[in-house]
C-alpha cells in the first residue's frame, strides 16, 4: 500500500522530537495493515500530539484538550467500520483523565496512542500528570509535589483490555501498533519519547534512559487477560437488538360526562411513598375520559422515599394557560409534610374548597367545607391512601366520577394491581 | 377528539426522533433526566443509538462525534450542565457541526434547586460560547411545543449546521399534559445538504449564494477533515486573516440573515390594545390567562409569545409594538431578554417583571404590572 503522509503537510516537530518518529511508524502501521485513507479516522488532541491528524490522507477529528477520546466513542458507534485511532499527549490525560478511565471501562474498538513526553511541550514545558517529581519543568517546583501516574497501571485497573507501555524508539513498535489496532476493543499505548524543544533542555532523557526507566516498572504488553470481554459496540448493538419497540402514547376517547362543568383544581397534599404521583396521574387519565384537558404538575424533594410530595392537578373543559393552582377545589390532606410545605395556601380558602382530611393530618385554619376520613380503621395500606382518597372523591362526585376512574384505572393498571385497584375503590368508605 | 397524557420532556423525546434523530447521550440531571429515559425507551428498538457519558463534556462530545458521522444527536440537560458543554457549544458553532442541546432550565445559579423552574439560561445560552458567535435557541410553552419545536430544531440544525438549543424549563418538561397527537403539528424533515459526488470536497467550501457548506460524513467515499481549530475551507489551520474574516462572518450572517425564516411566535392580538405583553416560556401561559381576564375589563392587551428567542426576532418584535404604548417583558429570571426588547424598541415605554424564586410567575401578578407599571 502507499503511504499515507500528506506530502503538501510534512511534519513540523522540532528537530529529534519523538513525535516524527511515531508518525512514520504509524504511517508504516497503515500500510502494513492494507488501509485507505477512507477506512481510518485519526482524532487528535491538542498540543503537538494534535498536530497528527494534519500529517495524514485519512479522516481526521481535532478538537478540544482532553477530549479526544469522546469524539471517537461517538464516530466508532456511528461508523464501527471504521479504524478509529486517537493520538493524545500525556497533558490530555490530566484533563481528560475521566474519559480515560471511562474509555477503559467501557471497551469500545478504539486504539489510543500516548505520546507521552513527561511534559507540556506546546506551552513552554510545564509539568503533566506524567512528568517525574525530580523534573526541571516550566512550573516552577510544583511538580515536586505531586506524583506523576502510570497509564498503563490504570488503565489495567480501569478495565482496558489492551495495554502496552513502551519507548518511542522500540524497534517493532509497527508491530506493536498494528496489534493494538487489530485488537477488537480498547488499546492504549503509553509510548514514552523525548522533547527536545522543552523536556531535554534540562533534563536528560535519551533512548537508553528511557529503556532504564521502563524497565524499572513491571512490564506492561498487550493483552490484558482479566479484562478481556465483549466489546462495547458489539455488546450494545446485541443488547438494543433484543429492545422492544416503545408503545405510543395512549389515546383516550372522550366518552362520560365529567361531574362539574368548569375548571377543576385539585391538590394532592402528602409525602413519598404514598404514591402521590401515581394518583395524580390517574385523576388527570380520568379527566382525558371525560374529555377535559389536563395539567399535573408535582413538586418532592431530591431525596428518595422522604419528605413531602405534591401534586397539583387541573382539570378543564378549556385549553389549561397557567399551570399553577388559583383556587383549589379539593385538597386532599394527605400527609403532615405535605400539608406543612403549602399552610399558606389554607388561609386564603372559602367554603366552595372542600378539604379532604386523612386521619392524623393537622391543617391550618381554614374556612373550607372539611371532610374528615379515617383510612387507618378502615384497614388501607399508606401507599394506598392516595388512590383511596381519589377514589373518595369520585364517591363524592367531586371532580371526577366513578366511571371516570374505573376508566382511568384500566388504562393505568393491569391484571392484579388493576384487580387490587378497582377493589380499594369499591370498598373504601366516604366516612 | 382524543387526547393523551405526556410529559413534555418526553414530547422532546418523541419529536427529536419523529425528525430523524437518532443518537442520543446524555448524563443524568433533573429535570432533564426524563429526555434521556424517553430517548432510552424510543432508540435503540429503532437501530439508534443512545450513550450515558462520563459526564455532560463526554455525552456532548459523543454527539459531536457521532454527528460528523453523519447522524442526527441531541443531548439534554440543566444548568449544571449546559456549563460543561460551553467548550463544545463553541466548537459545535465554529465547526459547523449540527447539533440539539435541549436546556431544561432550573433555579440557577449553580446547582441551584433541581426541581425548581426558571428562565435563567436565557443568556447564557446565547453567549456561553467563546467567539459570542450567534446560536438559534426555540422555547417552547407547552408539551405540543415541545414535539413541534423539536422538529424545528432538527431541520435548522441540519439545515444551517450549528447548533440549536431548545431552552426549555422544568416547569414544561416536567409536567404532564393532555394533548391532541392528531391535531400535531409535524413540519417537514430537512437533512443537512450532501455534498456533490465526483467533485474533490473541502468541508467549508461555499460557492455562490451558499450560506452554508455541504456535507460529508466522516466514512465517506473521500476523507473527511474537522477541526476545532481556525481553519480555512480545506479544513487545515489557517492564518491567513481575510480567509478567516469571510468565515467568520459568514458564520454570523448564515443565522442571523436566516431569521425571517424561524421566526417562531404566537401573537393575541387585540384591536387597540395599548399594551404589549412581550414573554416567552412558560411564563406565556401566565400571560394568556392574564389575557383573557383582561379581555373582560377595561384594559385589553395583546401579547406576543415568543418561541424564538435567538437570533433575536426583530422584525416581528418591532412590528408588534409599533401600536403600542407600554411594552411589558416578562420572564422568568431577574432580566435578561427585556435586554433586546430594550435595544430594539429604544423609545418605548418598556416595563419589566422577573421573578427568581422557583414560583411561576402568575396572572395577577402580570396584571398588576401591568396596572402599576
Ligand atoms: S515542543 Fe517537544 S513535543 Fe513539541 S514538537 Fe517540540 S520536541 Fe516535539
Amino acid at each position: 500500500m502507499a503511504s499515507l503522509l500528506n506530502d503538501q503537510r510534512p511534519p513540523v516537530f522540532c528537530p529529534g522530537c519523538s513525535h516524527e518518529r511515531i508518525t512514520h511508524i504509524l504511517d508504516k502501521v497503515f500500510q502494513n495493515m492494507g488501509l485507505n485513507g477512507n477506512q481510518i479516522v485519526i482524532v487528535s488532541d491538542i498540543g503537538c500530539s494534535g498536530l497528527f491528524d494534519t500529517f495524514f490522507h485519512t479522516h481526521a477529528l481535532h478538537g478540544l484538550h482532553g477530549r479526544a477520546l469522546t469524539y471517537a466513542a461517538g464516530l466508532k458507534m456511528a461508523r464501527p467500520d471504521l479504524n478509529v485511532v486517537v493520538t493524545m499527549g500525556d497533558g490530555g490525560q490530566g484533563i481528560g483523565g475521566a474519559h480515560l478511565l471511562a474509555a477503559c471501562r467501557r471497551n469500545l474498538d478504539l486504539t489510543l496512542l500516548i505520546l507521552n513526553n513527561f511534559n507540556f511541550g506546546m506551552t513552554g514545558g510545564q509539568f503533566s500528570a506524567t512528568t517525574p517529581q525530580e523534573a526541571q519543568i516550566g512550573s516552577g517546583f510544583l511538580n515536586q509535589l505531586e506524583r506523576p501516574l502510570d497509564i498503563c497501571q490504570i488503565a489495567r485497573m480501569a478495565g482496558a483490555p489492551y495495554a502496552t507501555r513502551c519507548s518511542a524508539f522500540r524497534k517493532d513498535l509497527v508491530k506493536e501498533i498494528q496489534r493494538a489496532i487489530e485488537f477488537e476493543g480498547f488499546s492504549v499505548i503509553d509510548i514514552w519519547g523525548v522533547c527536545p524543544g522543552r523536556f531535554t533542555k534540562k533534563n536528560r532523557l535519551t533512548p537508553q534512559l528511557i529503556d532504564a526507566a521502563l524497565a524499572k516498572l513491571s512490564p506492561q504488553e498487550g493483552i490484558v487477560s482479566e479484562n478481556v470481554r465483549k466489546e462495547y459496540g458489539r455488546h450494545y448493538r446485541e443488547l438494543a437488538a433484543g429492545q422492544k419497540i416503545a408503545p405510543t402514547p395512549l389515546k383516550i376517547e372522550a366518552k362520560f360526562n365529567p361531574p362539574q362543568p368548569n375548571r377543576q383544581e385539585v391538590m394532592l397534599l402528602g409525602s413519598a411513598g404514598q404514591r402521590i404521583i401515581t394518583a395524580g396521574e390517574i385523576v388527570c387519565l380520568a379527566g382525558l375520559s371525560a374529555g377535559l384537558h389536563a395539567t399535573q404538575k408535582n413538586e418532592y424533594n431530591i431525596t428518595v422515599l422522604r419528605g413531602p410530595s405534591i401534586s397539583e392537578l387541573i382539570l378543564s373543559p378549556e385549553k389549561i394557560d397557567f399551570t399553577g393552582i388559583k383556587q383549589p377545589s379539593v385538597i386532599v390532606a394527605l400527609a403532615q409534610e405535605g400539608v406543612d410545605r403549602r399552610r399558606e395556601l389554607f388561609v386564603n380558602l372559602d367554603d366552595d374548597t372542600i378539604v379532604l382530611q386523612i386521619n392524623g393530618v393537622n391543617i391550618p385554619p381554614t374556612k373550607a367545607f372539611i371532610h374528615r376520613v379515617n383510612l387507618q380503621t378502615q384497614g388501607i395500606r399508606k401507599s394506598d391512601w392516595a388512590l383511596a382518597s381519589v377514589a373518595i372523591l369520585a364517591k363524592l362526585k367531586r371532580v371526577i366520577s366513578l366511571e371516570m376512574l374505573q376508566s382511568a384505572l384500566e388504562i393505568k393498571f393491569k391484571e392484579k394491581t388493576l384487580v387490587d385497584s378497582l377493589i380499594l375503590v369499591s370498598e373504601v368508605k366516604i366516612n | 377528539m382524543s387526547l393523551s397524557l405526556l410529559e413534555g420532556n418526553e414530547a422532546i423525546a418523541r419529536g427529536a426522533v419523529a425528525a430523524g434523530c437518532r443518537f442520543f447521550a446524555g448524563y443524568p440531571i433533573t429535570p432533564a433526566t426524563t429526555i434521556y429515559n424517553s430517548m432510552l425507551n424510543l432508540l435503540p428498538p429503532l437501530g439508534g443509538i443512545v450513550l450515558q457519558g462520563e459526564d455532560e463534556i463526554a455525552s456532548i462530545g459523543f454527539c459531536l462525534g457521532a454527528s460528523m458521522a453523519g447522524f442526527k444527536v441531541m443531548t439534554a440537560t440543566s444548568g449544571p450542565g449546559i456549563s460543561l458543554f460551553s467548550e463544545h457549544i463553541s466548537f459545535a458553532i465554529g465547526s459547523e457541526i449540527p447539533i440539539v442541546i435541549v436546556d431544561v432550565q432550573r433555579l440557577g445559579p449553580s446547582t441551584g434547586s433541581a426541581t425548581r423552574g426558571a428562565d435563567g439560561d436565557i443568556n447564557f445560552i446565547r453567549w456561553g460560547n467563546s467567539g459570542g458567535l450567534p446560536v438559534i435557541a426555540l422555547a417552547p410553552v407547552d408539551v405540543k411545543d415541545c414535539f413541534t419545536l423539536t422538529m424545528h430544531a432538527f431541520n435548522l440544525a441540519e439545515k444551517l449546521r450549528c447548533p440549536v438549543f431548545i431552552a426549555s424549563n422544568k416547569e414544561i418538561g416536567m409536567i404532564r399534559e393532555s394533548i391532541d397527537l392528531d391535531a400535531l403539528e409535524k413540519p417537514e424533515i430537512i437533512d443537512r445538504s450532501p455534498a456533490p459526488a465526483g467533485k474533490p470536497h473541502l468541508p467549508f467550501q461555499v460557492t455562490e449564494g451558499q450560506s452554508v457548506p455541504d456535507f460529508l460524513p466522516i466514512g465517506a467515499n473521500v476523507p473527511v477533515r474537522q477541526t476545532s481549530s481556525t481553519h480555512s475551507q480545506n479544513g487545515y489551520i489557517t492564518t491567513d486573516h481575510e480567509e478567516i474574516a469571510i468565515i467568520l462572518d459568514r458564520l454570523k450572517t448564515k443565522l442571523e440573515s436566516a431569521i425571517d425564516q424561524f421566526s417562531f411566535y404566537d401573537l393575541i392580538k387585540t384591536e387597540k390594545a395599548e399594551t404589549l405583553i412581550i414573554t416567552y416560556g412558560v411564563t406565556a401561559r401566565a400571560a394568556k390567562a392574564a389575557y383573557k381576564e383582561l379581555k373582560e375589563q377595561t384594559h385589553p392587551v395583546s401579547v406576543l409569545i415568543l418561541k424564538t428567542l435567538w437570533p433575536v426576532p426583530e422584525t416581528i418584535i418591532r412590528q408588534t409594538a409599533q401600536s403600542c404604548k407600554q411594552v411589558v417583558v416578562v420572564e422568568m429570571n431577574l432580566g435578561q431578554y427585556v435586554k433586546e426588547i430594550q435595544r430594539i424598541l429604544p423609545n418605548m415605554h418598556i416595563d419589566f417583571l422577573g421573578q427568581m424564586n422557583g414560583q411561576l410567575i402568575t396572572p395577577r401578578q402580570i396584571m398588576e404590572k401591568i396596572a402599576n407599571g
